[in-house]
């Protein structure tokens, strides 16, 4: 996957989306972050990790903590070189994907 | 990822998405078929869309809209011009006000999906086709307008 692709699946999901906005505010712990949502914190911290790979999200270890901010630089790369048209279509495979997978096709018949 | 390929070809104002998914050629038909379904998929990031009329049957209109995040409404329709259950269908697409009524002002584009199997997975062609490279354009730019506001839109206001 290359950057733009990993940075368009990242901001194809709303939590993610969300908590990117959160850590581009300023870093911060992702406890704290985790207790922001009624998800699990395995299941926040996998969006994190999404993130991180996206090369969208920085996490850094502070003694027991780990700490998330927002690489500017790196969502004003990806927003400028970002089609639009591919992003969107991207975003629909993606949904019908997830759909997909939620719900296992139906036996042959 | 599941997307195969995307090809923009401006000259002769066509895209061509190739996509594969993990399902038969008849669970990935009924995403198209069944409206509810629909629209889980269609509607870019954070524009839910639906749909109020969607019958996969020759000459019927399909009417949508899209939410946005402010609640703004982004009308659509599809006029079912073909249909080859599950291999392929056509459609024209062109956009509509939130009342649902077409702007013709607006470009239309000529769609086929088209599915094949291939081993468990299916194989998915998106053509979609413009009247001319000024009306791709046209729509592309609108793209920056309505599609990605929400993904970039969030991040800008997190910038500003």
């Amino acid at each position: 996957m290359d950057r733009v692709d990993a940075a368009l699946h990242a901001l194809s999901d709303r939590t993610r989306r969300d908590i990117l906005k959160r850590v581009l505010a300023g870093e911060q712990s992702v406890t704290k972050l985790a207790a922001k949502y009624e998800m699990s914190f395995a299941a926040v911290q996998k969006h994190v990790a999404v993130l991180e790979r996206s090369g969208l999200l920085i996490k850094r270890r502070s003694g027991r903590e780990q700490l998330a901010s927002g690489d500017m630089d790196a969502i004003r790369a990806v927003t400028s070189t970002l089609d639009q048209f591919e992003a969107i279509w991207r975003a629909h495979i993606d949904h019908i994907d997830e759909l997909l997978a939620d719900d296992p096709p139906p036996k042959e018949t | 990822m599941p997307v195969l390929d995307i090809a923009k070809d401006v000259e002769n104002h066509t895209l061509t998405i190739t996509a594969e998914f993990r399902a038969p050629v008849k669970r990935v038909w009924a995403v198209y078929a069944d409206p509810r379904q629909l629209e889980r998929v269609w509607g870019p990031p954070g524009y839910p869309a639906t749909f109020v009329d969607h019958d996969l049957t020759p000459g019927r209109r399909s009417t949508y809209y899209m939410t946005g995040p402010d609640g703004e409404r982004y009308g659509g329709w599809w006029q079912i011009t073909e249909v080859d259950e599950p291999r392929s269908f056509r459609f024209d697409e062109g956009y509509a006000d939130a009342n649902l009524s077409p702007k013709p002002d607006l470009p239309v584009s000529h769609n086929v999906y088209s599915f094949i199997s291939v081993g468990d997975t299916t194989r998915a062609t998106y053509l979609i086709a413009f009247d001319s490279a000024e009306d791709l354009q046209t729509v592309l730019d609108m793209g920056t307008e309505e599609g990605m506001r929400d993904a970039i839109g969030q991040i800008d206001q997190a910038l500003a």
